[in-house]
C-alpha cells in the first residue's frame, strides 16, 4: 500500500466530514426561523439533556474545584500567599475549567445519545422517510438539539463554576488554612474587578460554553445523519461524535480566549 | 409513467444497479422481486430521488429525477406516497401523529380536516384502535400498516411499496392486497411494489420485473410470467401460496 495515498486519503475524507458539518451548521442556522414550530419538542430536549447530565456534572465540577485549589495551594503555600487562592480558582473555573468540563461531560452523555438516535435513525430509512415527506431532516432533527445545547452548555456551565468555586473553598478552609470569608470575597471581587454589569471573566466562559454547546450538537448531529451500514454504523458515530466534540472543545475554547485575552485586548 | 434508463449505481464496493430499465405506465401496478440484498429497496429510493443514480435516467412524468433541485423534489414527492420496508416510523410519535406528519407539514388543512383524514385512512389499514400507541410499543406487521397510512394520507398519484406484507398473517396480508388493488383501481394510482410473496405479486400485480445481477432477468404480465418456464420466474413464483 502507498503511504502518501493513505494519508491523502484520510486527508480527504476528514476535510469531507468537516466539510458535512460546516454546511449542516449553516443550513442548522438557515432554518431557525422554524423554530417557532418546535418550541415544545426543543425544551423536551433542553430539559433531557439537562437531566441527563446535571448529576455527573456537578460531581466532576466540584472535584475540578477541589483540584484546582489544591494545586495551586500547594505553591502558594511555600510563599506564604493562599489569600488569593478565591481569585485563582474563581477566574479558572469561569475562564476554562467550568465550560470545559461542561462541555467535556455534554459531548459523552448528551452528545454521544444524539449521534446513537439520528444514527439509528438513519440506518433505520427514518431519516429518508422524513425527506420524502419533503420534512426538513435540519429543520426537524438538528435545529431542537443544537439549540437544546447552545441553552443548556451555558446554564449547566453557570453551575459548574459555582459548585467548583464551592469545592475550592472546602480545600481552602480545610487543608490551606483560608479563612472561608477571604475566600469567597476574593473569588467575588475577582469576578467583578471590571466594575461592569458582566465581567468579561463571565461571559468570556459563558459565551465559550455557547459554542461549545452548538459544536458539540452539531458534530453529534453530523455523524449521526452519516451513520451507516446497520448497528455497526451506529456505534462508530457515536464514537466520531465524542471524539470530534472534544477535540473541537479543546481547540475552540483555545481560540476563544486566545481571541478576547490576545487578540481583542 | 415512471420510467428508468440504463440506471448503474455503486454503492460502497458493490455495483448493485447495473443498466437497470423497466418503465412503469399509469395506472398500473408494477412488481419487482429478486433474491434479498439484489436492489430493490435502492431501485425504489432512485425512483424518489433520495438516490441519485451514477449513470443513465429516471424519470418520472417524463422529468428527469436526477436532475431534480430540492423545490422540484419536494412538488415531486407530494405526488408520491412510500412505503418504507419496516414502517420507518418517527418513534416519538403516536401512529396517529406519525400519519398525520405529511399532512401537518405542508398541507393547508384543518385540524378537524386533518384528524378525518388520518382516521379514515387508519380505519382503511385495519391501525384506528391503535392509533395512541407508540411505534416501539406496536408489532412490525402494524408498523408496516401505519406506514402504509402514511403513504396514503396525501392522496398521492404514486405510491411505493417495499414489502408491503412481510411479516403480516394470511389475513391482514390479504386485506392489504385488496388495498392495494382498491387505490389502483379506485383512486387510479401507480404502483411500484416491491415483494417476495407470490400472492402479493399475483393479486396486486399487472407486470413483474425479476431482478437478476443489477438488471431486470425477466418482465412480464403476471400471466406471462406465471406461464413461463425460465428458472427466474420458476423460482420466485412457483410453490408457496403466502
Ligand atoms: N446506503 C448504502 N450504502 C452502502 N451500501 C448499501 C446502501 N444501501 C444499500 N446498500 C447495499 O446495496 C445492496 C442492495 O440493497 P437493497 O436494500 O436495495 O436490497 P433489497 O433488494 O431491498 O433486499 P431486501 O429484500 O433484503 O430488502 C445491498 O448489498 C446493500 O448492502
Ligand atoms: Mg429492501
Amino acid at each position: 500500500m502507498n503511504p502518501s495515498a493513505t494519508v491523502g486519503r484520510i486527508v480527504g475524507t476528514r476535510a469531507q466530514d468537516a466539510g458535512f458539518v460546516v454546511d449542516l451548521l449553516l443550513r442548522t442556522v438557515a432554518a431557525s426561523p422554524k423554530l417557532v414550530r418546535r418550541v415544545r419538542f426543543t425544551l423536551d430536549m433542553a430539559f433531557n439533556a439537562g437531566v441527563r447530565s446535571l448529576p455527573v456534572t456537578l460531581v466532576v465540577a466540584a472535584f475540578a474545584g477541589a483540584i484546582l485549589a489544591m494545586q495551586t495551594g500547594i505553591e502558594l503555600r511555600r510563599f506564604g500567599d493562599t489569600a488569593v487562592l478565591g481569585t485563582i480558582t474563581a477566574l479558572s473555573m469561569c475562564r476554562e475549567m467550568g465550560p470545559f468540563i461542561t462541555g467535556v461531560i455534554l459531548a459523552a452523555t448528551v452528545g454521544s445519545a444524539m449521534a446513537a438516535e439520528l444514527g439509528t435513525m438513519q440506518v433505520s430509512d427514518e431519516v429518508a422517510a422524513l425527506e420524502v415527506m419533503s420534512v426538513d431532516p435540519v429543520d426537524y432533527l438538528v435545529l431542537p438539539r443544537v439549540v437544546a445545547l447552545a441553552v443548556m452548555c451555558p446554564t449547566l456551565t453557570v453551575l459548574s463554576n459555582l459548585i467548583g468555586i464551592w469545592g475550592g473553598s472546602v480545600i481552602a478552609e480545610h487543608n490551606l488554612g483560608v479563612s472561608p470569608d477571604l475566600y469567597w470575597i476574593s473569588a467575588r471581587e475577582a469576578l467583578t474587578s471590571s466594575g461592569t454589569m458582566l465581567p468579561k471573566e463571565v461571559y468570556v466562559g459563558l459565551l465559550k460554553a455557547f459554542v461549545f454547546g452548538v459544536a458539540i450538537a452539531t458534530v453529534s448531529c453530523a455523524s449521526g445523519l452519516r451513520a451507516g451500514g446497520g448497528a455497526l454504523g451506529v456505534g462508530l458515530a457515536v464514537q466520531t461524535a465524542v471524539r470530534n466534540s472534544v477535540i473541537l472543545i479543546i481547540v475552540l475554547g483555545f481560540i476563544v480566549t486566545w481571541f478576547f485575552y490576545f487578540l481583542a485586548g | 409513467m415512471i420510467e428508468l434508463r440504463d440506471v448503474c449505481k455503486r454503492l460502497g464496493e458493490r455495483q448493485v444497479l447495473d443498466h437497470m430499465s423497466f418503465r412503469v405506465p399509469k395506472g398500473m401496478n408494477f412488481v419487482l422481486m429478486g433474491p434479498s440484498g439484489c436492489g430493490k429497496s435502492v431501485t425504489l429510493k432512485h425512483v424518489i430521488g433520495i438516490l441519485r443514480p451514477d449513470s443513465g435516467s429516471v424519470q418520472v412524468d417524463d422529468q428527469d429525477v436526477q436532475s431534480m433541485d430540492r423545490a422540484q423534489l419536494m412538488a415531486l414527492r407530494k405526488r408520491m406516497g412510500y412505503l418504507f420496508q419496516n414502517g420507518a416510523l418517527i418513534n416519538w410519535l403516536t401512529v396517529a401523529e406519525n400519519v398525520a406528519l405529511p399532512l401537518r407539514e405542508h398541507a393547508r388543512v384543518s385540524k378537524s380536516e386533518l384528524q378525518q383524514r388520518v382516521h379514515e385512512v387508519l380505519g382503511l389499514v385495519g391501525m384506528d384502535h391503535a392509533a395512541t400507541q407508540y411505534p416501539p410499543a406496536i408489532s412490525g406487521g402494524m408498523k408496516l400498516r401505519t406506514g402504509l397510512a402514511r403513504a396514503l394520507v396525501t392522496n398521492p398519484e404514486y405510491v411505493l411499496y417495499d414489502e408491503p406484507n412481510a411479516g403480516l398473517d394470511p389475513i391482514i396480508s390479504k386485506q392489504i392486497h385488496e388495498l392495494i388493488v382498491e387505490v389502483r383501481d379506485r383512486l387510479g394510482v401507480t404502483g411500484l411494489i416491491v415483494t417476495h410473496s407470490r400472492a402479493c405479486a399475483t393479486q396486486c400485480g399487472d407486470r413483474i420485473g425479476i431482478i437478476e445481477n443489477g438488471r431486470l432477468g425477466i418482465e412480464g404480465s403476471v400471466a406471462e410470467i406465471l406461464a413461463s418456464d425460465n428458472p427466474l420466474a420458476r423460482s420466485f413464483l412457483d410453490g408457496g401460496t403466502d
